[in-house]
């Protein structure tokens, strides 16, 4: 366990998405704080340049883009965490009875499973949206339906591999039930590769939640980064910054989480961190 | 092998793929059915209102007034034909529409298959040559930033940088209509409103096959053929090209295959984007007018598309590596 540690922690590229995350982390706890006033009220002139009175300018109504990007990150990380959380617990479901108990269980729910990754998924996401009716609740739902497949794909590969080991047969003769067997000695040995694809997870809800808001389908009551730029789109003629901004910030956090995947993936598996 | 054998294998996998694509149809029709609001609705409140046997009688013209099965049912049997049902909206058969639509997104997803592809081969190639070092840092730092880029995001900083403010490339559209380009000029015309689409689609999957090739290739290195190849006094670059190349190929072509999908999505943005006049566009523009008819047509276009891609993709592989046998 220490040299799990010392080796996630002696990787540059962890600390910096680490610090990234923390301050956002902080930001999205603090917004009420460091932006007491809605980020939907109107405070100044339109369209200020960055620079002026607010440190990052207003958008087309004369709202704070500042304001804005510290209540989106609420948003947006809520979101991201909340549907990936959704989609692991729904994958490892679906992949832990289909690796566990094989034959025809696992012929049918990997059939499911292959289904679900044949639709385009961001066109699903989209109807799902459209069927739901835009809202927070409903976009988690969206994002968790289209993005288990590859938790159920991983979970169900490692529970074959550890299914047929000592440890789960002494735990067969010892008389343990099923649920038992599952929870208690397979699952916590799936877990390396779980928290890596997880934490990737994380990224990609990011962004298909992004693409949601800006497409005008994200919660219309939430300030989000990516409900930012698609109001900005229109006037990026006249004012740059509404779209560059927000962008920015999508970008930045979508490159730390993946850096801290990635770390967490190389920790834990040492021998393929080479390549 | 034979090509009779390849011949079969094909026809063998089409078959396949009908109750793959068959669940795709059912299960999105099912769920279109829980859609709040229908055609006769929201023709009706565009209207400004309308009596409720106006609505009725709406229904009963677009044959909504059936049962859900029977529905499901007239639906399938129409698709085993080809008929993919009228979409009132546009007041045109769907595959019509779908057919007039398909070209440009086919001409968007194959430009960006061969730029992502091809530069991201050559990117990985090229670290990996370099491994450790500066210039295959610079290459790896540069595909972990666009792997984390917002596609949509990119585009709208293309069109700000090189439409708004150095006016090289058209904003939106395929083909300037006014100008009435015809033959050579034409194709400029359309490869000129191309080029921001097909980056703004490429980037993400350049970055991607850039490190799968990389990672691909360093594996494929320290395998044993390689000390073999090597043993037998062959150079480096003869295992390089001959050897190492090929076999690293092969999960960047599966990973290609498996972005279908992915890239379908993506051109959904991208058209919305730069107003590119494809599938993507049309399926937005149909999921917010109700046209559901439409839509589902949409929706076995592109598991249609996703099947055949994936087809070939499986072909390629049989060509490029000989250990790989079909049956």
């Amino acid at each position: 366990m220490k040299k799990f540690w010392s080796r996630f922690l002696g990787n540059p590229r962890v600390y910096l998405g680490l610090i990234w995350l923390g301050l956002l982390l902080l930001v999205a706890i603090s917004a009420n704080v460091l932006a007491p006033t809605d980020p939907f009220a109107i405070v100044g002139k339109p369209m200020a340049p960055p620079g002026g009175e607010f440190w990052l300018g207003t958008d087309s109504l004369g709202r704070n883009v500042l304001a804005g990007l510290i209540h989106g990150s609420r948003a947006t990380i809520l979101i991201a965490v909340l549907a990936t959380l959704f989609a692991v617990a729904f994958g490892t479901l679906i992949g832990a009875i289909a690796g566990y108990y094989g034959g025809l269980i696992d012929n049918v729910l990997m059939r499911f499973t292959e289904f679900f990754q044949t639709i385009p998924s961001f066109l699903f996401a989209i109807v799902l949206i459209a069927i739901l009716s835009p809202s927070a609740l409903n976009l988690v739902v969206a994002i968790a339906t289209v993005s288990w497949p590859p938790i159920a794909r991983v979970v169900r590969g490692e529970v074959l591999t550890v299914k047929s080991r000592e440890f789960v047969q002494a735990a067969v003769v010892a008389g343990q039930g099923d649920a038992a067997i599952l929870l208690k000695q397979v699952l916590p040995n799936t877990l390396s590769p779980l928290i890596v694809t997880g934490s990737l997870l994380i990224a990609t809800a990011i962004l298909v939640e992004s693409a949601l808001s800006f497409l005008g389908l994200g919660a219309p009551n939430l300030m989000s980064w990516g409900f930012m730029i698609g109001a900005g789109r229109s006037f990026m003629r006249e004012a740059w910054w509404l779209v560059t901004v927000p962008g920015i910030a999508i970008l930045l956090t979508v490159l730390a989480i993946n850096l801290v995947g990635e770390g967490l993936n190389d920790a834990l598996n040492p021998r393929l961190a080479d390549l | 092998m034979k090509s009779g054998s390849l011949g079969s294998y094909i026809v063998r996998r089409l078959l396949q793929t009908i109750p793959v694509i068959l669940g795709v149809v059912v299960v999105n029709f099912l769920l279109l059915q829980l859609a709040p609001g229908d055609l006769a609705t929201v023709l009706a409140g565009e209207a400004g209102g309308a009596p409720k046997e106006y609505i009725d009688q709406l229904r009963a013209r677009f044959g909504h007034d059936q049962p859900v099965y029977v529905q499901l049912f007239n639906y399938i049997k129409n698709l085993l034909v080809l008929d993919l049902g009228y979409s009132f909206r546009q007041s045109a058969p769907v595959l019509e529409l779908l057919l007039m639509r398909l070209g440009p997104t086919l001409l968007l997803m194959g430009s960006t298959l061969v730029v992502s592809l091809g530069l991201g081969v050559l990117m990985g190639l090229l670290a990996a040559l370099w491994v450790r070092t500066w210039k295959d840092h610079v290459i790896s730092v540069a595909a972990v930033i666009v792997y984390a880029t917002p596609l949509f995001w990119v585009g709208l900083m293309l069109v700000l940088v090189f439409s708004i403010w150095l006016d090289w490339f058209p904003t939106s559209g395929m083909e300037n209509v006014v100008a009435f380009h015809e033959g050579w000029n034409r194709v400029v015309d359309i490869a000129h409103h191309l080029v921001l689409p097909t980056i703004t689609l490429s980037l993400f999957y350049l970055a991607l096959y850039a490190r799968l090739m990389r990672a691909s290739m360093l594996e494929q290195r320290g395998l044993d053929y390689v000390t073999t190849a090597r043993a037998k006094g062959q150079t480096d670059r003869k295992i390089t090209t001959r050897h190492v190349f090929r076999n690293a190929l092969l999960p960047v072509v599966t990973m290609a295959g498996v972005q279908t999908g992915g890239l379908l999505g993506g051109s959904v943005v991208v058209e919305a984007i730069f107003a590119w006049p494809g599938l993507g566009q049309l399926a937005y523009q149909s999921l917010f007018a109700r046209d559901y008819n439409l839509l589902l047509g949409i929706f076995f276009m592109s598991a249609v598309l996703v099947v055949i891609v994936n087809l070939i993709v499986d072909v390629i592989y049989v060509f490029l590596d000989p250990r790989i046998r079909i049956g």
